[in-house]
């Protein structure tokens, strides 16, 4: 039963899925706050480039290499996405221009390809890659085995976070606040509310998860260090959270279909079923275009907006 | 929160920004390079200095960096129209190869007719087929206000993936039916070789001379006609171009189309100039269409300075080539030019804002 293959692709969705629910969940965050976020891709791969470094040089037990491998992605992501912060809140710069800057400076031609090279990580594979757990030996129960069962420790802590998110975000006062800043940031400050410490701490907090997403690729899905590795999942990412409304647990889903599709080749293929195997690389590109054209026309659009100043600097002097 | 230096907006905007600003990036970002360096255990002074032999110093050097400053000139010129009119489009990746392979068909359809006939359907080839790819982002825009940042990349990804499938996994029109093992693309005629012109010692690929009349006619286009001050006044407020009854939405179909066919023109110009053959992973490695929003933006959106920044750029990328190896990694080349977009960004406050320092009195009198 497990042989399945609807069973597989759901398996593989939430495999694949994992890393783009990280880098979304961040950018969600970071988007909430009044704070666009285009450098997700450059993020990821500081990450993921920087937990190689870490697993193939720390010693320790593999457990003690993992958690501290994955504590150094997030925390290269959010070096970068305090960059980010700089520039978009203290310099209020045009948060588009700098979120591409930082993907290039950043991203598979820029430092993180200059890291891979000067650290010399891409030579052997990685000695402790994140392993799939057994947890309570039920991988091999039907069909939720593979699906709930069969992923690393990673997946499951992005379901722990999800919730808390939902929590966070709709449930605490902190949560309320947060949204009120990138509402209305103007009210927010008359209110009492630090934008500018909202803002930063939301923004870091983003980049530290798509560090770890960009972990999951280099110590997980590959895992070894390949220039680039993340092929687009940062941007896939940034789509989601416009599909996902804006909401954790619609994000979640959201990367689950698109982890789906990506794997639909593989999958395919393994199974020696005839189909042209570009259009299903092409897949995950296209359904984002699909998917945003869906959600930028319509109802949707007029129904859940994004936040009402993303991407608009925030200056206390003009009140 | 007291900082010791606070930001007033400026009124107006001196003319010494034009300049000083780019410069004082390029300094920033050489200097932030070179901690870049240290930090990764490399002397910063000879990694310049062997970037600037290698790339400027001789004759030779200086004919190699205007052959990788062509496609930068293009993709910049490229950015920058969209750019102006507020269009952010990041697609003169996949533009760029669609260029390749609308020049690659028209080298080998064409191929016995005449050289100039060939270069000018290469031309035109290469600028529908990139203009094609943008005007998709630019109809999604204006039908459905979808966002072009997202559409226009995850385009240069499907771009990319086309490329491989009329390389490697299909036996298209491009592909070399007589290549065995690792697929290759047709060769182009000898007669589909785009012009050397000798000015003295310097080799001007034929493609740069094509670059300076575009950013001549795009510079005339957005700086003398209606055409170019309609974008401006879209790009400064939509609503008001909407009163003023200028069609925004087929301008951003136009606009796009326009960057996508400049960033397709650049194409033709690498299969031309360069390749001489639809070469799918070496215009992949190379990353020009990325490079042109750096090119853009440091070129403060302006066509002329365009064509002198991408000069410096392509002497930056070229002597990285050049000097690839243990102690000149891949990757240098992407962070330095990251690290001059930072700059520039970053440089762009000047223009807004004086930087003053914090004093009661000043913070009485602004309020």
């Amino acid at each position: 039963m497990n042989n399945n293959i609807l069973v597989i692709i759901l398996a593989s969705g939430v495999f694949y899925g994992t890393p783009i629910f990280f880098a979304a969940l961040g950018e969600l965050f970071t988007e909430r706050s009044g704070v666009l976020n285009l450098g997700v891709e450059g993020m990821m791969l500081m990450g993921g480039v920087s937990a190689v470094w870490a697993s193939q040089h720390i010693p320790g037990s593999s457990w003690f290499v993992v958690l501290c491998s994955i504590l150094i992605g997030a925390f290269a992501g959010s070096l970068v996405a305090a960059l980010h912060a700089f520039l978009c809140i203290t310099l209020r710069t045009n948060q588009t221009v700098a979120g591409l800057s930082i993907t290039i400076f950043a991203g598979g031609l820029g430092l993180s390809s200059y890291f891979a090279n000067v650290w010399d990580v891409a030579s052997e594979s990685v000695k402790h890659p994140i392993r799939i757990l057994n947890p309570a030996g039920l991988s091999d129960a039907p069909i939720v085995g593979p699906i709930i069962f069969h992923q690393t420790i990673l997946t499951y802590l992005s379901w722990v976070l999800c919730g808390l998110s939902l929590i966070y975000l709709f449930r605490t006062r902190t949560g309320l606040k947060l949204r009120a800043v990138g509402e209305s940031p103007q009210t927010a400050d008359a209110m009492g509310i630090n934008v500018v410490k909202y803002r930063y701490i939301h923004t870091i907090l983003g980049g530290a998860l798509a560090g770890i997403g960009g972990t999951y690729y280099s110590l997980t899905i590959v895992p070894q260090w390949v220039d680039g590795v993340t092929k687009g999942a940062g941007w896939i990412a940034i789509a989601l959270v416009i599909f996902g409304f804006w909401r954790p647990d619609l994000t979640l889903l959201g990367a689950y279909l698109f982890g789906a599709l990506q794997s639909l080749g593989l999958i395919l293929k393994a199974r020696n079923i005839e189909i042209n195997g570009s259009l299903l690389d092409a897949m995950p590109f296209i359904m984002t275009v699909v998917v945003l054209v869906l959600v930028s026309g319509g109802w949707a659009h007029k129904r859940l907006q994004a936040p009402a100043s993303l991407g608009v600097p925030y200056e206390r002097e003009e009140r | 929160m007291q900082s010791p230096l606070r930001l007033e907006r400026r009124l107006t905007q001196p003319k010494w920004l034009n300049w000083g600003v780019p410069l004082l990036s390029l300094l920033g970002a050489l200097i932030l390079g070179a901690v870049v360096l240290m930090a990764t255990g490399k002397n910063p002074i000879s990694v310049y200095m062997r970037i600037l032999e290698r790339g400027f110093a001789s004759t030779d050097a200086f004919s190699r960096t205007l052959i990788s400053a062509t496609p930068y000139a293009f993709t910049g010129l490229a950015a920058s129209v969209a750019f102006r009119m507020g269009l952010i489009n990041i697609g003169g990746e996949g533009q760029l190869y669609l260029g390749t392979i609308g020049a690659a068909f028209a080298g080998i359809a064409f191929a016995d007719q005449p050289t100039p006939i060939i270069i000018a359907a290469m031309i035109i080839c290469g600028m529908l087929f990139g203009g094609f790819w943008a005007s998709i982002v630019g109809v999604l825009k204006a039908k459905f206000s979808t966002n072009e940042i997202i559409t226009s990349l995850m385009l240069n990804y499907i771009a990319a993936i086309l490329l491989d499938y009329l390389i490697f996994n299909s036996k298209s029109y491009w592909r070399d039916p007589k290549s065995f093992g690792f697929p290759t693309g047709k060769r182009l005629v000898e007669g589909a070789y785009w012009y050397d012109m000798s000015f003295g010692p310097i080799t001007v690929p034929f493609g740069f001379l094509v670059a300076i009349i575009a950013a001549g006619i795009v510079w005339f286009l957005y700086n003398r006609t209606r055409f170019g001050y309609e974008v401006s006044v879209i790009a400064s407020s939509p609503s008001a171009a909407r009163y003023a009854g200028i069609r925004t939405r087929w301008k951003i179909i136009t606009v796009m189309s326009l960057s996508g066919a400049l960033a397709g023109l650049g194409g033709a110009s690498d299969v031309g100039d360069f390749r001489h053959v639809l070469d799918s992973k070496g215009v992949q490695i190379a990353g020009y269409g990325y490079t042109g929003i750096v090119v853009a933006a440091l070129a403060r959106l302006n066509p002329i300075s365009a064509i002198f920044v991408a000069v410096f750029l392509g002497g930056l990328s070229n002597a990285g080539y050049a000097l690839q190896g243990p102690d000149f990694p891949s990757g240098l080349v992407g962070t330095l030019q990251g690290l001059i977009l930072f700059t520039a960004v970053a440089g762009e406050i000047l223009t807004r804002y004086r930087i003053k320092r914090q004093t009661h009195v000043a913070e009485g009198a602004s309020s």
